[in-house]
């Protein structure tokens, strides 16, 4: 595998956990153990119910897209080979948003609503992203 | 509370090739001389100095401008929300004694310095929500504003029917006011919806044209009370109200319940509601333009039309010189410069003092200036002549 240069999450805090998960091929969010409402990204607390109590609670993995963007011309050095590259934003069953991708759709097939499942995609020997594919079935 | 006046304005040169060739500092500075000339005031005077977030210190700008009786410094955190934003601050200090002339400055070199594109990346900590950034954007390529905005744009376009070509209207309207500007940047350079249309895709739905100029310049304005401003040098223009409003959760763009409620959702019915008028009472706005459906957004969330319907209100021309509600009348920060929103501050002073020539809104009374910054925090001032 050549160099990877694309920027990397630090593997800090509660990110360390949820790219940790990532990494063994699980898609995790936090979950509230008082009102049980899931969140992302990571907090401290759960904003809804104000409980500390909370689980890395593993997600279905599936979703649909809520919205997207086309990156024509990138912005950010590491992406200038990239674009056209699609951004997703993924709505989870669970009810939480992931930004992410989907790898195997092209930027002119995407469309809002498209059923969707979590993959990971191992980028280093660290770090594995979780990206989307179109949903079987 | 007792009403607090803008009395001072002031811009340097708007440039992009070669550049300015003026520090970030000194461009600012530059520009707060020429607003406390303008009052009629002594640096000495100034007590009071609210610097734009990230770009400079209040204690550099009293130290190099002769501001020796400084006794408030504070920076509202909002990105290019901060101006309208400052206002409100600044009111509240002139009008509690904490402060008697309060200093605004901003300015940046922001076309031969480092570009907005770049900042993020380099510096997570320059927004809110730095490190979610770093971790959970930036690893997809979701590295800088116009992309961060476009997806709202998308979802716009999708529950509502929004389309390009009003995008494009927005672009135009901000382009033809320009054409009255001599210090537009794209002053002489007219744009037809075509030449719109085929601009390439930056982040789509924002093509080229949809996104604000990168530029170097530097504005300030002054405040004081009411009182104060009467024994001033310019006609002062007044700051019925002002507010500033978070979206929820401002640090994350993705994880909204509503993803179009922002700052401005809050902002604007609060400004609306001291002050005692409404959106029909206004004669014209300078609505922070960092890329064309902000613009359309904004008109929304302020209340000019309901939500959904920004669409067919920026068509037939009512956001145009002439139409019912002329929105940036300088050109913006598409057409004009991007000066982060302290110009739209000076154009509606200008407005409000009734000195533009042709590109003046009839009998201007009443303006909005609002303020859009970092992932979608809002601040909104009333001025009134």
């Amino acid at each position: 595998m050549s160099e990877y240069t694309r920027p990397l999450p630090v593997l800090e805090g509660h990110s360390a956990d949820f790219y940790g998960f990532c990494k063994a091929g699980e898609l995790r969010f936090q979950r509230c153990g008082g009102c049980q409402a899931w969140r992302h990204v990571p907090r401290e607390l759960c904003a809804e119910c104000g409980s500390w109590d909370w689980e890395w609670e593993r997600s279905s993995g599936k979703g649909e897209l809520f919205t997207f963007t086309v990156v024509g011309r990138a912005l950010h050095p590491a992406f200038a080979e990239a674009a056209p590259y699609a951004v997703s934003v993924v709505e989870m069953e669970e009810g939480v948003r992931l930004l992410s991708r989907v790898a195997d759709v092209s930027p002119e097939e995407l469309e809002i609503g498209m059923r969707v499942e979590v993959d990971f995609e191992a980028v280093t020997d660290e770090i594995s992203l979780p990206i989307f594919r179109r949903a079987s079935g | 509370m007792a009403e607090a006046c803008i009395v001072g304005i002031g811009e340097t040169d708007y440039c992009r090739k070669p550049g300015s060739g003026l520090s970030q500092l000194a461009l600012q500075l530059q520009a707060s001389s020429r607003a406390i000339a303008e009052a009629g005031l002594k640096a000495s005077e100034i007590d009071g100095i609210m610097p734009f977030p990230n770009l400079g210190r209040a204690e550099e700008f009293a130290a190099n401008l002769g501001c020796e009786n400084l006794r408030y410094a504070a920076t509202i955190h909002m990105g290019g929300a901060a101006p309208a934003a400052s206002l409100q601050a600044a009111a509240m200090a002139v009008n509690t004694g904490m402060a008697n002339y309060v200093l605004l400055p901003a300015g940046w070199n922001g076309f031969s310095g480092a570009r907005v594109r770049q900042t993020v990346a380099q510096d997570v900590s320059s927004i809110p929500g730095g490190a979610i950034a770093r971790d959970y954007y930036l690893p997809f390529g979701f590295t800088a504003p116009p992309q961060w905005y476009s997806v709202l744009a998308r979802r716009h376009m999708h529950e509502f029917g929004t389309r390009s070509e009003q995008l494009g209207a927005i672009a135009l309207a901000m382009r033809k006011h320009a054409q009255l500007n001599p210090k537009a940047l794209m002053n002489g350079k007219p744009m037809t919806l075509d030449d719109y249309m085929a601009s390439p895709m930056l982040a789509d739905p924002y093509r080229f044209f949809d996104c604000c100029l990168e530029t170097d310049g530097g504005a300030a304005v002054v405040v004081t009370s009411a009182e104060r401003a009467r024994d001033l040098a310019t006609r002062p223009v007044r700051i019925l109200a002002a507010a500033c409003g978070q979206p929820y959760p401002a640090d994350e763009i993705t994880n909204r319940r509503d993803i179009f409620k922002t700052g401005l959702t809050i902002a604007a019915p609060e400004a609306f509601g001291q002050a005692g008028i409404t959106p029909a009472d206004v004669d014209f706005a300078m609505i922070y333009d960092c890329f064309t459906f902000e613009v359309l957004q904004q008109l929304e969330e302020v209340g000019f039309c309901k939500r959904g319907e920004g669409g067919p209100f920026v068509e037939g021309g009512r956001i145009e010189l002439g139409g019912e509600l002329p929105v940036n009348t300088h050109g913006g920060l598409l057409s004009e410069a991007h000066v982060l929103g302290m110009s739209h501050i000076v154009e509606a002073v200008r407005q409000l003092r009734g000195d533009l020539g042709e590109r003046q809104v009839k009998d201007a009374q009443v303006g909005v200036v609002t303020g859009w910054g970092d992932f979608g925090d809002g601040s909104l001032a009333l001025l009134a002549r």
